[in-house]
């Protein structure tokens, strides 16, 4: 016997395992930063200046850079997906290859930032806004870890499943770009709180 | 997945990494049983510091460390891994007629993502200093500064609520789209949907104590100022962080996550309450409908009530008006829940097993714990009780008289599906008897002891102040009922193993129950997959003594 | 996955694309607004409603379009309509009650 709905969706909820099972990971992780904006925004109220006196400037140039980045590689994960729609495991290779190749530029430029500033000796107990920016961008870099790692797996060996298990390695393609859009979500609201406001 | 069940799995598989939900169920339960079993232990030793402070057995930055780590263990790694880990994963797949969980993988993983938590937990009692020692709460700034062993407490929290989460993920979607067909949400046993609203509470409360935590393990790592105020002065030196953070932000995380904890402690215990009364009295639980609207509004509300535990902090009238209110409106559905399960009682045949006393049991003592808990949830009495063994009482007789009982009852009442043998009926009630007398010789003195002023966290326990005086003779009441509780858990653990080999043997459906884990499996070991054939649902879970019928119980899968 | 038809699914691929070049445009206004809100003197309450208001539309569009939420299942919008209700609950109510202390009577 073998576990059912994990291909098709079952027909009250509309809704195959997976899908359902990372949705509602995706609300935990929703949690998860609503804990982490949460602190900021009790920190931001209880300091009257803000950032603190003598907080050194973001480079908003790179981070801008690297929003472009993070769209482009959503982008093209929902386009790998779409690719498999269309039964077209090379246009898969293609997209899912973009976005790993968008997702390790996001990770170098990234740690050009982090290196900038830690060269100038500014760590996260400089001060308490330094805290803040290094504690939540660098979750935010686990998670695009995280996510690299799945998506290198299912485009190398993993992408075998398409032979024998089509429907089945769609719905991991689909669930993994969930995933991947709630990083780039997350970075979409970290970009402005942190670097521009 | 398609590969199991036709071959022979190697011994790692079967035993140890298995991804058999009921495998996984006896892992968590056993781990749980220990870490129950330690986390009393530590109690017992500190107990023992309390009723003679002059013996000195332990010295006071130990008798802290216990403190912090016995709560610890008690909730995270004891009560509601037994709870939703044990129960929730041996019993919602066979309720819910699913074959095994949603993610088998992430069942195994979730296990020992758990007993990695816990093997670093107790790594703390050996680093330097200690294990952690800023109480289960964890209060900044005392936690930033302390030894340590909070750091490692950090980490191990860090696993253990990863763990929960996945979880808790698991458990909704077998719930959600593993159910048989014809299992309707309104069909489902009691224990699913207390199991369905606990995953929920623990999905989305956890996340943030998550969030705290890693905060925490940054002002102790990285010297950030997350918790830190500007200008924080610690031994008669102004600390040298840069400051800027608030201590009360942790407390507002903390208690996010720690007050619906309550209800994730107590929910599972009241769904196996209700399976276990409507057994016993042979009767069709009353109010079901009630039941189940009264735990999810349980459930939501117990999301914004939380800042009553920091009435202490300062906060504005208005604001702990609000909260203060929100605390009175929760109530309700508990008096709702406990109403319901008190009036199944109304007129049933009731069997007095070894189950069936825990349960009875369970109402009042958890009827205690719910009302002694009123004036903490109103401000102005909670200046008075705040910080005192008033509290301390209030929610043992929640959790130990009340959550623990209950997780006995389970235990007693699914061990004969479980292992086949039935546990020994005249141990478990001198099991029962002796628990309930001891129960109460502990918790209720504290009470009185609060009700005097008494403070929790004193090392000698409270004979430095006058005002103690006259209660302080409770303090060796309390142990040696302390004590006698050990004595009769001793019973427990003998009956427990003994029952192994030497128990009764059981019917496939030993208490003559209706629902489909009882009904439609055979006795056991389990095999995989549970079922010989995925049964169908017809009818609601607790059809017994239906008018008219000529047996006294109706099987949910019988067309 | 349900069944799509190549054609159908060509037509997602242009919503798709166009989802992508609005999400650049906001970038870009955000960024601006970053910039002239330094320049300009705009109070900070300002700078903060437009960066979080662009932020939410953008959000919006990836939520919607690229995790295909505009048409999900009812079940998924009732699990995050809950998530939503907490998480501004642990937004607010710790300020709420920061704002209403006796220290600040």
């Amino acid at each position: 016997m073998d576990i059912p709905y994990t291909v098709s969706a079952r027909k009250d909820t509309g809704l195959y395992n997976g899908k359902l099972g990372l949705w509602l990971f995706l609300a935990s992780e929703v949690m998860l930063f609503g804990g982490l904006f949460s602190a900021l925004v009790l920190i931001r109220v209880g300091n009257a200046v803000w950032p603190p006196a003598g907080t050194p400037e973001l480079n908003v140039a790179l981070a801008t850079f690297n929003t472009a980045v993070l769209i482009t590689s959503s982008v093209t994960a929902i386009l790998s997906w779409a690719s498999l729609a269309k039964k077209d495991l090379g246009g898969f290779k293609k997209y899912m290859g973009i976005t790993i190749v968008c997702g390790f530029i996001f990770l170098m430029a990234k740690s050009f930032e982090y290196y900038g500033k830690l060269s100038h000796g500014v760590v996260p107990s400089t001060n308490v806004f330094m805290g803040v920016y290094y504690t939540m961008t660098f979750l935010h870099v686990l998670h695009v870890i995280g996510g690299l790692a799945v998506m290198i797996y299912l485009w190398g060996p993993g992408s075998k499943m398409w032979h024998t298990n089509p429907g089945r390695f769609s719905n991991r393609i689909e669930c993994t770009g969930l995933y991947w859009h709630f990083v780039d979500l997350v970075w979409i609201f970290l970009f402005p709180v942190l670097y521009l406001l | 997945m398609s590969d199991h069940a036709h071959h022979e799995e190697s011994f790692l598989r079967k035993y140890v990494f298995s991804i058999d939900h009921k495998v996984i169920g006896i892992q968590y339960g056993i781990t749980s049983l220990i870490f129950l079993f330690l986390g009393f232990s530590l109690m017992l030793v500190m107990r023992y510091q309390l009723a003679y402070p002059g013996e000195g057995i332990i010295p006071p930055d130990v008798y802290n460390s216990f403190g912090a780590m016995h709560g610890t263990i008690m909730i995270f790694l004891g009560v509601v891994p037994l709870a939703v880990g044990a129960f929730g994963n041996y019993l919602v797949p066979l309720q819910v007629g699913a074959i095994d969980m949603a993610f088998p993988r992430l069942n195994m993983m979730s296990y020992w993502v758990y007993f990695v938590g816990g093997v670093v937990m107790l790594l703390g009692f050996f680093a330097p200093g200690g294990a952690a020692s800023s109480g289960w709460t964890s209060y900044p700034p005392l936690s930033v500064v302390t030894t340590t062993g909070q750091t490692i407490w950090l980490i191990g929290m860090i696993f253990l609520i990863t763990s929960s989460l996945l979880g808790s993920v698991n458990i909704i979607v077998t719930i959600v789209q593993l159910r048989a067909e014809g299992l309707t949400y309104m069909r489902m046993p009691f224990f699913v949907w207390a199991q369905l609203i606990t995953s929920f509470l623990l999905l989305l409360a956890f996340p943030p104590l998550e969030a705290a935590g890693v905060l925490q393990l940054m002002d102790r790592v990285a010297g950030t100022s997350f918790f830190m105020p500007s200008g924080l002065v610690v031994s008669g030196e102004v600390l040298p962080v840069a400051g800027g953070g608030s201590p009360l932000l942790w407390q507002h995380l903390f208690w996010f996550l720690a007050h619906p904890e309550v209800y994730v402690l107590i929910l599972p215990a009241m769904g196996i309450i209700g399976e276990v009364i409507a057994n016993n009295t042979r009767k069709p639980l009353w109010g079901y409908k009630s039941l189940v609207f009264a735990s999810f509004f349980l459930g939501f509300m117990s999301f914004i009530v939380w800042a009553h535990h920091m009435f202490m902090t300062g906060m504005g009238t208005a604001i702990s008006s609000f909260f203060q209110t929100t605390t009175m409106i929760i109530s309700i559905p508990s008096v709702i829940i406990l109403t319901a399960l008190m009036l199944s009682l109304w007129g049933g045949s009731i069997r007095f097993n070894t189950p069936m006393l825990f349960a009875l049991a369970f109402l009042p003592m958890f009827g205690i714990g719910g009302l002694t808990g009123l004036p903490l949830g109103l401000a102005t009495s909670d200046i008075v009780l705040h910080d005192t063994y008033y509290v301390i009482a209030h929610f043992h007789y929640v959790v130990a008289p009340g959550t623990i009982f209950a997780l006995f009852a389970g235990i007693y009442y699914w061990y004969p599906k479980i292992t086949g043998r039935a546990m020994s009926e005249t141990l478990g009630k001198i099991h029962f008897f002796g628990s309930f007398i001891c129960m109460n010789g502990i918790f209720f003195p504290m009470l009185i002891q609060g009700l005097h002023g008494m403070n929790r966290r004193m090392y000698d326990g409270g004979a430095t102040y006058q005002f103690n005086a006259p209660v302080l003779y409770l303090n060796e009441v309390i142990t040696i009922f302390a004590v006698g509780l050990a004595v009769f858990q001793l019973v427990f653990i003998i009956n427990f193993f003994l029952s192994l080999k030497a128990g009764e043997k059981a019917e496939p459906n030993h208490w003559q129950a209706t629902t489909i884990e009882w009904t439609e499996t055979t006795s056991p070991p389990l095999g995989h997959g549970n079922f010989a054939k995925v049964p169908t649902v017809h009818r609601g879970p607790y059809e017994y003594s239906v008018p008219g019928s000529d047996v006294d119980f109706i099987p949910q899968a019988q067309a | 996955m349900s069944e799509h038809s190549v054609e159908e699914v060509n037509k997602h691929i242009k919503k798709y694309i166009g989802v992508f070049i609005a999400l650049l445009v906001l970038t870009a206004i955000t960024v601006a607004a970053g910039l002239l809100h330094t320049t300009l003197q705009m109070s900070v309450a300002v700078g903060i409603i437009i960066g979080l208001s662009i932020a939410i539309v953008k959000g919006t569009l990836v939520a919607g379009y690229f995790m295909h939420l505009f048409d999900e299942k009812p079940l998924i919008f009732w699990i995050l309509a809950f998530m939503a209700f907490f998480f501004f609950v642990l937004l607010l109510l710790p300020i709420i009650t920061q704002s209403d202390s006796l220290s600040t009577m």
